[in-house]
């Protein structure tokens, strides 16, 4: 009963909805409610026959739009990926290094935005960035800058705006991580006269590997995907493929496209879900 | 610590602070600006409440902010039963068949980008009241069934991670006792895991009442909910009515979520203390 009820629930609305998903992305555009054609269809001797239709695919595969969109959310995920990390590990370093009673206030600090809604932080960054916003403003009263500089509806937006929005999933399970670390190994190393530098690059940076996957990969999957961000910041240029399915979708109604679409970038985004459940497994493994 | 270390992690957070929190603050000053133009602060007016005045009016908001209410209060509730009793299962029993499915299905919602989790949604729903009539149209239901399903999430990781840290020793002691097992779970193990299912439930109200993609694939007609009405108006540029918006929210979230760890905090100190 108890492994039962979840069980039958993520059944029906998580893995039967892909079922659903693939099979429509091989049906044909259709001018009806819902706007696709059946795939299985009677024909007229009571045969049932399926039709199966992939130009939905060798659409994707033929239009360099979609291929690009492909490409460059693989690319956007991944740098923002890094400038999370760059940002967020000192943070999470810094967290993990401080007395116990400061600890759980910085930690605070942390998760206090995450609770806060996305929509409103990603809207928070267009008053600052554009033309008459607060970073303009402030740069030219001080004279740094005579135009106001063009920051709103560029790929700098987007990348401050993911940056932005993910780098708590990447701080906790770092943190997390760290906070596990024997910190005399440091000292150790620095009394056999390891300078800091070597110290950190040799004994935090590889025990802290199962940390940084998992919270890399909770930025990356996710950014690849993502539609409020590009299409709040990132202007009518930004190819990301989570809004290409939006538009395939609400604006040209065109749900078999879309579909394939989701699979496409679903068969993408597997193995790194995969990769990130046994950085997962091997995590608590550790911790037992 | 190093001095020159300390000084440069130091420098670290404090910019990482600064990043996170002054796009927060400037929506909370900018909320008390009495110019339209958002950014360009007035100071012969401000500061000023016009805006709070003028958003508490604004009907469109305040039926979204409702729908939104309903819709995340329903899907609290229900994830957290889903979600306790999916921690529960993966953390007590741990040869089932099924373990691995189980496991890798109640935590493949967190990473899965929403667009992916919204339309194969709706297409269930599509597909499901061509079949058996059932759910009629979109609207609440279809929404607070979608947010269920990848809140539940969430609260199975807060209750299985909370559940890994206790000691079985208590409810193997109950059972030896001659406890039933519901017994044990609602005398013993549930009052232990309190903190984790409310923290559950209010990750659960919050992913609900923040959610802008899975709502708008999976809404009907007159169903907006309150990020949805947010967006389009964000779309068409910045509004000060949002400011406001944000600033009230951004309150209640600090408010709750600092009152209920400090809350925690005590219970913690208790629980440690020597008997």
């Amino acid at each position: 009963m108890v492994v039962f009820l979840p069980y039958l629930w993520l059944m029906l609305f998580f893995v039967a909805p892909f079922v659903i998903v693939l099979k429509i992305s091989f049906a044909d555009v259709d001018l009806a409610i819902p706007p696709y054609t059946p795939l299985l269809q009677w024909t007229e001797k009571n045969v049932l026959a399926v039709k199966l239709n992939f130009n939905n695919y060798s659409f994707l595969f033929t239009d360099r739009l979609y291929i690009n969109a492909f490409l460059n959310s693989i690319k956007v995920a991944f740098i923002s990926t890094l400038l999370c990390l760059v940002v967020g590990y000192p943070m999470a370093y810094g967290i993990a290094r401080a007395k116990s009673s400061t600890r759980n206030f910085l930690l605070l600090l942390v998760i206090l935005p995450f609770w806060t809604s996305l929509l409103l932080r990603v809207y928070a960054w267009i008053g600052l960035l554009k033309a008459n916003g607060v970073i303009n403003n402030v740069l030219i009263s001080l004279g740094l800058i005579h135009e106001p500089l063009t920051m709103l509806y560029t790929p700098f937006a987007m990348y401050v705006g993911i940056v932005y929005s993910y780098l708590p999933f990447l701080i906790l399970p770092l943190y997390a991580n760290l906070e596990k670390m024997d910190w005399t190994l440091l000292e150790a190393a620095e009394d056999l006269g390891c300078r800091p530098w070597q110290a950190f690059y040799k004994i935090t940076l590889p025990l802290s590997r199962n940390g940084i996957l998992a919270g890399s990969m909770l930025v990356f999957i996710p950014a690849v995907g993502e539609f409020v961000i590009p299409a709040l910041l990132g202007g009518p240029n930004a190819l990301m493929i989570g809004r290409i399915l939006w538009d395939e979708f609400f604006s040209n109604r065109a749900w078999p496209v879309a579909s394939a679409v989701a699979i496409l970038l679903l068969i993408l985004l597997v193995p790194f879900m995969m990769w990130y459940q046994s950085i997962q497994a091997r995590e608590s493994a550790g911790a037992r | 610590m190093n001095q020159r270390r300390s000084i440069f992690i130091i420098s670290c957070l404090a910019f990482g602070y600064a990043f996170l929190y002054i796009p927060i603050l400037s929506m909370v000053v900018f909320s008390f600006n009495a110019s339209k133009l958002v950014t360009v602060w007035d100071s012969a007016n401000s500061p000023t409440l016009k805006w709070y005045y003028s958003l508490l009016k604004n009907e469109e908001i305040l039926d979204a902010a409702w729908i939104s209410l309903k819709v995340a209060v329903i899907n609290a509730s229900g994830s957290v039963i889903l979600g306790t009793l999916t921690g529960f299962a993966l953390s007590r029993f741990t040869n089932f068949r099924g373990r691995f499915t189980l496991n890798a299905m109640a935590t493949a919602p967190l990473v899965m980008p929403e667009v992916i989790t919204g339309l194969s949604l709706l297409l269930l729903f599509v597909a499901m009241e061509q079949l058996i009539g059932w759910p009629a149209g979109r609207g609440i239901t279809t929404m607070t069934l979608s947010h269920m399903t990848f809140s539940m999430a969430y609260v199975t990781v807060v209750v299985q991670s909370r559940l890994a840290t206790f000691d079985t020793a208590l409810e193997e002691a109950a059972m030896d006792l001659g406890a039933r097992p519901l017994k044990v779970f609602f005398v013993i193990t549930m009052p232990i895991i309190f903190p984790a299912i409310l923290s559950g439930w209010l990750l659960a109200f919050t992913l609900s009442w923040d959610d802008l993609v899975i709502s708008s694939f999976t809404s009907g007609p007159g169903s907006s909910t309150l990020p949805m009405v947010v967006f389009s108006k964000v779309r068409l540029g910045v509004s000060p009515e949002i400011n406001v918006l944000a600033t009230l929210t951004i309150s209640a979230v600090t408010l709750i979520i600092v009152g209920v760890s400090l809350w925690m905090a005590r219970a913690g100190r208790i629980e440690k203390a020597p008997a």
